[in-house]
């Protein structure tokens, strides 16, 4: 039994769509947030198996900037959260909509 | 058990798949946020276990210390922070359109499903090129670190710019006189 790349890009299908289905239908922005943590680690599991199939180091320094990217994203979506709350005094994402008035 | 050793790499692979995928969803489906952000750091780590097995022993380092260690204090810092005081358990899904939208991620699912089973690929290649630097054979951190700073020195560059952007933004943000405070009327920054 030889776990090959397909193995690992079923993995990481699984878990992309639960955290796409995480983003739809969760009400809290902080966890909306984690589920697209989810996501990039998929997306992460995915530049890894493919890297060691094709044996190539390139694959791993994306997935070294996707780390970052998601580092800054989290820094964003955390104050974001922060001044929501200062706002309306809420993390629910459907409570959030100052815009539409 | 010689089953066992002989298939030690496959078993560990499906454990650890089942547990990562466990706690994926624990993420999407526990309802107090708390619960959610551990199972979170279960799919971490989990995720670390995989890298490992795929001979990126430096990117699993980074995912633990950056991801489980990192953004997982920022994630409940603010937890903790925030008081929720409306936004009750039962109240953790968006009621409407919840159907829907699991309609939605099976159907992608699926498609990509088909798009794997259509390619065709065969095992796995070796391993040679991720822990060389030239004809030499030295870790994966030497590895990926001579990569990164010869050939990937200008995106490596152009990604310190987009942390520092994220970093201003997020003190903008967090600012107590901040264009979003107030009442919603009299933006002003």
């Amino acid at each position: 039994m030889i776990i090959t790349a397909t193995h690992y890009v079923a993995l990481s299908l699984i878990l992309f769509c639960l955290g796409l289905v995480g983003v739809m239908v969760r009400r809290n922005f902080i966890t909306v947030l984690m589920s697209l943590e989810l996501m990039f680690n998929a997306v992460n599991l995915n530049l890894i198996a493919f890297s060691y199939r094709l044996d190539d180091l390139a694959g791993q320094v994306l997935a070294i900037f996707v780390i970052t990217v998601a580092a800054a994203e989290v820094a964003i979506g955390l104050g974001l959260i922060i001044a929501l709350v200062r706002l309306k005094d809420t993390v629910a994402l459907d409570e959030a909509d100052v815009m539409r008035s | 058990m010689e089953y066992l050793i002989a298939n030690f790499g496959a078993i560990l692979f499906y454990l650890v798949a089942v547990l990562a995928v466990a706690g994926a969803v624990g993420v999407v489906t526990l309802r107090s946020p708390v619960h959610a952000a551990l199972a979170l750091l279960e799919t971490f780590i989990m995720v670390a276990v995989l890298f490992v097995l795929r001979h990126a022993e430096f990117l699993a380092a980074v995912q633990v210390l950056v991801y489980a260690g990192g953004i997982m204090v920022l994630y409940l810092f603010v937890i903790m922070l925030v008081r929720v005081k409306n936004l009750r358990p039962e109240d953790a899904f968006l009621s409407g359109i919840a159907p829907l939208a699991v309609l939605g991620g099976v159907l992608l699912g699926a498609l990509l499903a088909l798009g794997i089973l259509l390619g065709t690929m065969a095992a796995g290649a070796g391993a040679g090129a991720l822990t060389a630097v030239g004809e030499e054979t030295v870790g994966n951190t030497e590895a990926v670190g001579w990569l990164l700073y010869t050939k990937y020195l200008v995106p490596f560059e152009v990604v310190s710019v987009v942390l520092l952007v994220a970093m201003i933004g997020a003190i903008v943000f967090g600012r107590r006189d901040a264009a979003l405070t107030g009442s919603g009327e009299g933006v002003e920054l």
